[in-house]
């Protein structure tokens, strides 16, 4: 059953990812086509979650590969948000192809599976995973945002004006508040995750390992960024550099370091 | 019913005599009053490269002599100098027409966007019955089907346009965003207009002489400089519109750069339309600075063009499929009262044989009457199901009404819609 919903999100999420690159030579109908693909493929793929949570005994979300299908669903999800505007489209082409390549590990991980016992019952455990899982999946999509921000201001900068109003992305004043405003709103996601791991650790005894130590280190990158951003009004390019360290970070802690973290 | 168009554009008639026959949303809607007031249906479509009168009438020759008589009197003109400069359309090509002015494909500029409102307004203001409520719908319906469909609509057309897009695509909102002029010309003028309508504020206007200055800043509730205070004012801006005539550099990139420090970062966008320019080229390399000149934008603006000609052919083509819709809607309009008078007989028959049996169904509960009544009825619509709509398929053919008229012939009805005496005798 979890195989008959998994092959159909990641179709359709496949699919999209095509109609957004040819919606770059013939904007239109391919976009559209875009949009549907992203909606049916977060629409299967909750399906294929809520399959997962009432199969599992606990949470359902445990392993590794098993937080990388959760995680990708918060991303498409995060995205289709804005998503469905037609300017947002060059954003799916940076988000899209991102997600497919992670369920396509999330699958190999054995991580789309349903059914199995799970190691996580602790309520404690559960808000910790969840909340670092919602702020990772919007600081990547902030990370495309802010990557989007700063090609589309080399493109302005190179002043080739045709080529600016040809291709039309998203406004940098755009890019750049919605940007900051999804760090603003997974900030305190990740500092519950953060407080919520600290606090089992010291419960149940424990060493800082890798993973903690670059989850911190994330979260004072992002930290900096609400200060300067909010506190000192600094926006435009500085501040998207500023948001692409962070997820430096959060790469790292997502992909590099979950063998260090028990 | 025919649908008949009378007026004049900008491909026959000089401006002289398009300002003459100018009017506005109000004249234009006194102008559809009077006209329908001989029973017609009228809208006046007023712009500044047309006025055309769309009336729908039984009799078109004489509609389009009203048409003409309005037209001479409003720009008080001889029917001599008029009639050459006129247009005389009538149903299907008086639709199409519509629907191109609609989609914009018959403006100066192809694709130009404010027509499509223009249309509605004329539209809202005229006194359309079921015709031109009709056409006008599927004109207004064919307008945004192009805009959607085609990229005809998509970029700016003028330099002041593209100056105000690029500036969008910047700040995205230019609500609030403030505006430094430096020179007082008219170029400048109608670039910072463009950034007005979209909802920016022409703060500062900066000249040599202060009296330009005065009087544009006046105009748009801005404050006048002179050229030694713009490094001062600098900071307060967000767009800076260059267009003076000055031999040389107006604003160096030094003084830009002491300018954007207390900006954190905040873009700063600046069009230079001077030649020789008035920026420094180098204000482009500085952070936040985004610097365009008047070369740039006029590439934009030929580059345009040339691609909304290129979608003009695919917007010619949804247009014309609207204008087909609408011929067969038109032409199905002759079958309606052979149908209506057939359906008529028919149920007249089938009141009749029930009134016969009347005697017998008097036996009958309510509930079997009813169901009695009902099998009749729906017996009747059964068979007169397919006649009905091969007629109105029928109708878009050339000779279409002949099937109308053999119907009538094979059912006797007469055009008025009564079948005749000998058949009911029957």
């Amino acid at each position: 059953m979890a195989e008959l919903l998994f092959w159909p999100a990641l179709l359709a999420y496949g699919e999209a990812c095509v109609a957004y690159a040819g919606n770059m030579w013939r904007p239109g109908t391919l976009g559209r086509l875009a949009t549907w693909g992203v909606r049916v493929g977060w629409l299967v793929q909750t399906g294929l979650l809520g399959l997962q949570a009432t199969r599992a005994d606990g949470f359902p979300w445990d392993t590794w590969a098993d937080s990388l299908n959760l995680f990708v669903w918060l991303v498409v999800g995060i995205y289709l948000v804005w998503g469905c505007r037609a300017r947002y489209g060059l954003l799916g082409l940076a988000v899209m192809p991102l997600a497919v390549v992670l369920l396509l590990v999330a699958w190999a991980g054995g991580g789309t599976e349903a059914g199995g016992p799970s190691r996580y019952s602790d309520l404690f455990l559960v808000l910790h995973v969840g909340s670092v899982l919602v702020a990772f999946a919007a600081f990547t999509v902030a990370a495309a945002l802010a990557a989007l921000y700063l090609w589309q201001e080399r493109r302005l900068k190179d002043g080739s004006a045709g080529s600016v109003l040809r291709l039309r992305a998203p406004s940098l004043g755009a890019l750049d508040k919605l940007s900051a405003r999804t760090i603003a709103l997974a900030f305190p996601a990740l500092t519950i995750g953060i407080a919520t791991g600290l606090a089992r650790l010291a419960s149940h005894g424990g060493d800082f390992d890798a993973t903690v130590v670059a989850t911190l280190v994330a979260w004072v990158v992002y930290a900096t960024f609400m200060v300067v951003r909010y506190g000192a009004g600094w926006r435009g390019r500085r501040a998207a550099y500023l948001v692409l360290l962070g997820f430096a970070l959060v790469l790292l802690v997502r992909l590099g370091l979950p063998l260090t973290h028990a | 019913m025919r649908l008949v168009l009378v007026g004049i554009s900008h491909h026959r008639a000089p401006l002289e005599v398009r300002e003459r026959l100018f009017v506005d949303a109000a004249g234009a809607r006194e102008l559809a009053v009077e006209l329908a007031q001989a029973g017609e249906e009228a809208v006046c479509l007023s712009t500044c490269n047309r006025t055309e009168l769309y009336l729908a009438c039984d009799h078109a020759p004489a509609a389009e002599e009203r048409a003409v008589a309005s037209l001479v009197a409003l720009g008080e003109l001889t029917e001599t100098e008029l009639t050459p400069l006129l247009a005389r359309l009538s149903d299907g090509a008086a639709a199409l027409h519509l629907f191109r002015v609609a989609a914009g494909l018959d403006s100066m500029v192809p694709g130009e966007g404010e027509i499509l409102g223009q249309v509605r307004t004329a539209f809202e203001g005229g006194r359309p019955g079921p015709l031109l409520d009709r056409v006008f719908r599927q004109a207004l319906h064919a307008g945004k089907k192009v805009r959607a469909q085609t990229a005809i609509a998509e970029s700016p057309a003028s330099v002041p346009s593209a100056a105000a897009t690029l500036a969008q695509q910047v700040f995205d909102d230019l609500r609030g965003k403030r505006v430094l002029l430096v020179g007082a010309g008219r170029i400048a003028e109608l670039t910072a207009r463009n950034m007005v309508d979209r909802g920016a504020m022409l703060s500062f206007v900066a000249n040599r002489t202060l009296e330009p200055a005065h009087q544009l800043a006046h105009r748009f509730g801005g404050r006048a400089l002179g050229l030694e205070e713009i490094e001062t004012e600098l900071p307060k801006a967000d767009v800076v519109v260059a267009s003076t005539g000055a031999p040389g550099v107006v604003l160096t990139a030094d003084q830009v750069e002491r300018a954007t420090k207390a900006r954190r970062g905040n873009p700063l966008f600046l069009i230079d339309l001077a030649v020789p320019r008035d920026l420094d080229p180098r204000i482009g390399e500085l952070e936040g600075c985004y610097l365009y000149n008047l070369d740039d934008l006029e590439t934009v603006v030929s580059e345009t063009l040339a691609h909304r000609r290129g979608e003009a052919a695919r917007a010619e083509a949804i247009v014309a499929e609207e204008a087909a819709r609408f011929r067969d809607w038109q032409a199905s309009l002759d079958v309606v009262p052979a149908i209506l008078s057939l359906r008529a007989r028919a149920e007249e028959i089938r009141a009749g044989e029930l009134q016969k049996v009347q005697s017998s169904l008097g036996r009958l509960s309510d509930s079997e009457r009813r169901a009695v009544e009902s099998v009749t009825s729906q017996i009747v619509n059964k068979l007169l199901h397919l006649p009905t709509i091969r007629m109105k398929e029928a109708a878009a053919a050339p000779d279409g009404v002949l099937y109308a008229d053999t119907v009538r012939h094979l059912f006797g009805l007469a055009e008025d819609g009564a079948h005749t005496d000998r058949l009911a005798r029957e």
